[in-house]
């Protein structure tokens, strides 16, 4: 929670005496409250006014990095319980959980199969990012391999479970250099653990039964030197642990320091669904880390899924890429559809042309990801945007006829269209869902 | 170390709301369904009370949807020709409401008429004895002529009738009200449209008390953050006393996550996206789990391993 102009002038000198170029000590403040100046540009403060200022002016959540090189999982640093007030920051990282105690060559397999967890939808690229140790076997020899081969068969960083600190540390030596997360799943342990990830450089998640217990051991695992730490509220199931989430956040975000610190959460209870539906909800409300059991591409793509929409920027129109798609198999006598490139536009087109069973070609035009009557009035969906997509997309070249069809609640700009690009317009429907109908009974192909 | 109390001061809550009704309260229903009464962000004890778990209502059309992706129409080929049996299904499958969609009035589709439309709904309020909700067939002008007669028809059922919007809710409203209905007011993902539907309604007589929003409903992947954070907004809304937004919240996650790609998309897509057979239900009850979550209070289902999955975690979340 950023501190107001006041909160900080109550920690300055309050002296006026204008060293850091400002007329007062509150001006001062004010400007610091905006950001826009540094507390070092006070000479005067002192030891216990800096102090105070700096541990309030950090984040409410602390940012905690998992791995090294293109696949770190950076963590934290949320500011937000409604996403519509600002985006959520740092997408929740996906890991999937594998038992130490499975063969040898299952476990291989399954941690090469893990880092192939990626998916293509909507033109990007989404996937799994963590692989879960967990140390059931309770061998730190067994431990120590299945992390190498882990790291090594999935590319990806590792979070490491174990009851006992001795054995996280061998698993940390056996990663060096890789920042592993080191989960101590006894809070007995927590403290020698603490060491352990400090001595190697690695962030460190506490279970504790509890809130209370949690905010009783996190000022003491800071107190031996760890600042990266992960919450585990130690909750089972749905309830329990959305629960333990959104009062983390919201007491995080009130300015307890104690959880100020990004959460995990596990959905391994029950069926596959259910556990699918854990992740999801985990995912929406507040979990840094979500940890699930199941491989199945069929389960995990809709919790990637559902991580891509909670952490759109609701700031941020969504757009598609402007192009020529086609829909089906179409054809140079295939219809051809105009709109805009808002993504909720463009896919209600696509669903709809797609439900019709006709062949047809949508051309989306670049409105800034704005839907038709925003961009019609912005004037980003006009003749001459709509001319140029047609020529830029070569068109021409992919259909025999030259006939447009348009979305209905722009009907007004069809003389404007013919007159730019030479086409002929037919007035399409006004809602999507018109589209099936309009297809099958009333685009004609004026070359048949 | 005791940790501050997390709870949030609301000062409103969202309208509790009844539909169905059983032969002592002048209908025939069997039971009734109660929606909304929830004090607090959903699901959470600490923070307020959720006197009413969300209720399901299964999809019943009154025409068989020929072109749904296989693995629905695997669960409903062998009833889909009737609107009873079909019924009877949805009942079987643990649904709290039937969603009847009286889609066969639609102009471009089989055109029936009134008559025929009153016909299906007498046929299935007898058959079943669960609470109804009933949706023209969207064009205007054709619901204006069946939706009356539906009401009448279903004269002290209390059953929930769809949809008013801010251009057509005199009919319907005027409707609902005569023959003792509940009202859906849709407004397409904007809380200020969706106020402003229920002033209409309202400047008409119909009370606030009886309606529930509609927002519209994107599916998972392609929009559903819209609509959860509309819903959102207007839980949010509901909680600080704004009784123009306080209406329990319906959702269609059944229909429209069925329109997605990845619900649909068959073996050329298995070896990326996994089988259809678990991804098209799973991707109905994640978007419908995650809409749970923003705040709806009635969500409409289609696939029986969907209503299953969501009914558990429906349980599970309210559990004590």
């Amino acid at each position: 929670m950023p501190l107001t102009g006041l909160e900080i002038y109550k920690h300055l000198p309050k002296t006026n005496c204008k060293d850091c170029g400002f007329p007062t000590c509150l001006a001062f403040a004010m400007k610091m409250a905006a950001g826009q100046i540094a507390l070092e540009k006070c000479p005067h403060v002192s030891p216990e006014g800096r102090a105070a200022l700096e541990s309030a002016s950090r984040p409410p959540i602390q940012l905690v990095e998992i791995g090294s090189g293109e696949n770190q999982i950076k963590i934290g640093n949320e500011t937000q319980l409604f996403r519509h007030e600002e985006k959520f920051h740092r997408p929740t990282a996906v890991a999937i959980r594998l038992d130490d105690t499975l063969d040898d060559a299952t476990f291989a397999q399954r941690a090469g199969d893990i880092g192939q967890l990626v998916f293509e939808r909507v033109g990007t690229r989404v996937r799994v990012n963590m692989v879960a140790v967990d140390n059931q076997s309770q061998d730190a020899g067994r431990l120590a391999w299945a992390v190498q081969t882990a790291a090594e068969r999935s590319g990806l960083p590792c979070m490491v479970i174990s009851a006992k600190a001795a054995h996280l540390d061998r698993a940390a030596e056996v990663l060096s250099g890789q920042r592993p997360l080191l989960y101590v799943s006894d809070p007995s342990e927590a403290l020698n653990a603490a060491a352990v990830a400090k001595a190697r450089q690695c962030p460190l998640a506490i279970r504790a039964d509890g809130l209370e217990a949690l905010a009783e051991l996190t000022p003491k695992i800071q107190a031996a030197g760890v600042e990266q730490i992960v919450l585990a509220p130690g909750t089972r199931g749905l309830k329990a642990t959305l629960d333990a989430l959104t009062r983390i956040r919201r007491l995080a975000l009130k300015g307890f320091r104690r959880l100020g610190y990004p959460a995990l959460a596990f959905a391994v209870d029950g069926s596959p669904y259910l556990q699918m539906i854990q992740a999801c909800t985990y995912v929406a409300k507040y979990a840094a880390i979500v940890i699930l059991d199941t491989l199945d591409r069929a389960l995990i793509l809709p919790v990637l899924a559902t991580r891509q929409d909670i952490y759109t920027d609701p700031q941020k129109p969504v757009a598609v890429e402007p192009k020529l798609y086609e829909v089906g198999e179409p054809g140079p006598n295939s219809p051809v559809l105009v709109t805009t490139n808002f993504s909720l536009t463009y896919y209600s087109v696509e669903g709809e042309v797609e439900a019709s069973r006709v062949p047809a070609y949508i051309l989306s035009v670049d409105t800034e990801g704005t839907s038709v009557l925003t961009a019609w009035a912005s004037d980003k969906f006009n003749p001459e945007t709509i001319a140029k997509a047609l020529h830029n997309f070569r068109v021409e070249e992919r259909v025999k006829h030259r006939r447009l069809v348009i979305p209905g609640l722009v009907a007004v700009l069809s003389a404007g269209i013919e007159d730019e690009s030479g086409w002929t317009v037919q007035v399409g429907p006004k809602e999507a869902s018109g589209i099936p109908n309009f297809l099958k009974t009333q685009w004609q192909n004026p070359l048949t | 170390m005791a940790v501050p109390d997390a709870k949030e001061k609301w000062s409103g809550r969202v309208n509790e709301m009844t539909i169905g009704a059983t032969p002592d309260q002048g209908g025939t229903r069997g039971r009734t369904v109660t929606v909304g009464g929830a004090s607090g962000i959903p699901f959470l004890d600490f923070d307020g009370q959720m006197p009413h778990p969300p209720a399901i209502a299964v999809d019943v059309f009154d025409r068989p949807p020929i072109h749904w992706p296989p693995p629905l129409a695997e669960a409903y080929r062998d009833v889909w020709e009737d609107p009873v049996a079909w019924a009877q299904r949805a009942k079987d499958l643990g649904a709290d409401l039937i969603n009847l969609r009286l889609i066969s009035t639609h102009p471009d589709e089989q055109d029936r008429s009134p008559e025929q439309a009153v016909e299906t709904v007498r046929a299935v309020l007898q058959a079943v004895d669960l609470p109804l909700i009933i949706w023209g067939c969207g064009v205007a002008e054709k619901d204006q002529r069946v939706m009356p007669r539906v009401a009448e028809a279903a004269q002290g059922e209390n059953c929930l009738l769809g949809a008013a919007t801010e251009t057509d809710y005199r009919t319907l409203c005027a409707a609902a009200q005569a023959y003792g209905h509940k009202l859906i007011t849709l407004a397409p993902c904007d809380i200020n449209k969706q106020k402003q539907v229920n002033i209409l309604a309202s400047d008409m007589g119909f009370p606030l008390t009886d309606i529930v929003n509609y927002p519209t409903t994107a599916s998972l992947g392609y929009g559903m953050e819209y609509i959860y954070s509309i819903l959102e907004r207007i839980r949010l809304a509901a909680l600080s006393g704004d009784k123009l937004v306080a209406q329990p919240v319906l959702v269609d996650p059944g229909y429209e996550a069925w329109r997605a790609k990845e619900a649909k998309a068959g073996s050329e897509m298995a070896a990326q996206w996994g089988e259809l057979a678990v991804r098209g239900p799973a991707w109905e009850a994640a978007t419908a789990c995650n809409l749970l979550q923003g705040g709806a209070d009635i969500l409409v289902l289609c696939h029986p391993v969907a209503i299953a999955a969501v009914r558990e975690a429906i349980r599970l979340l309210v559990s004590t």
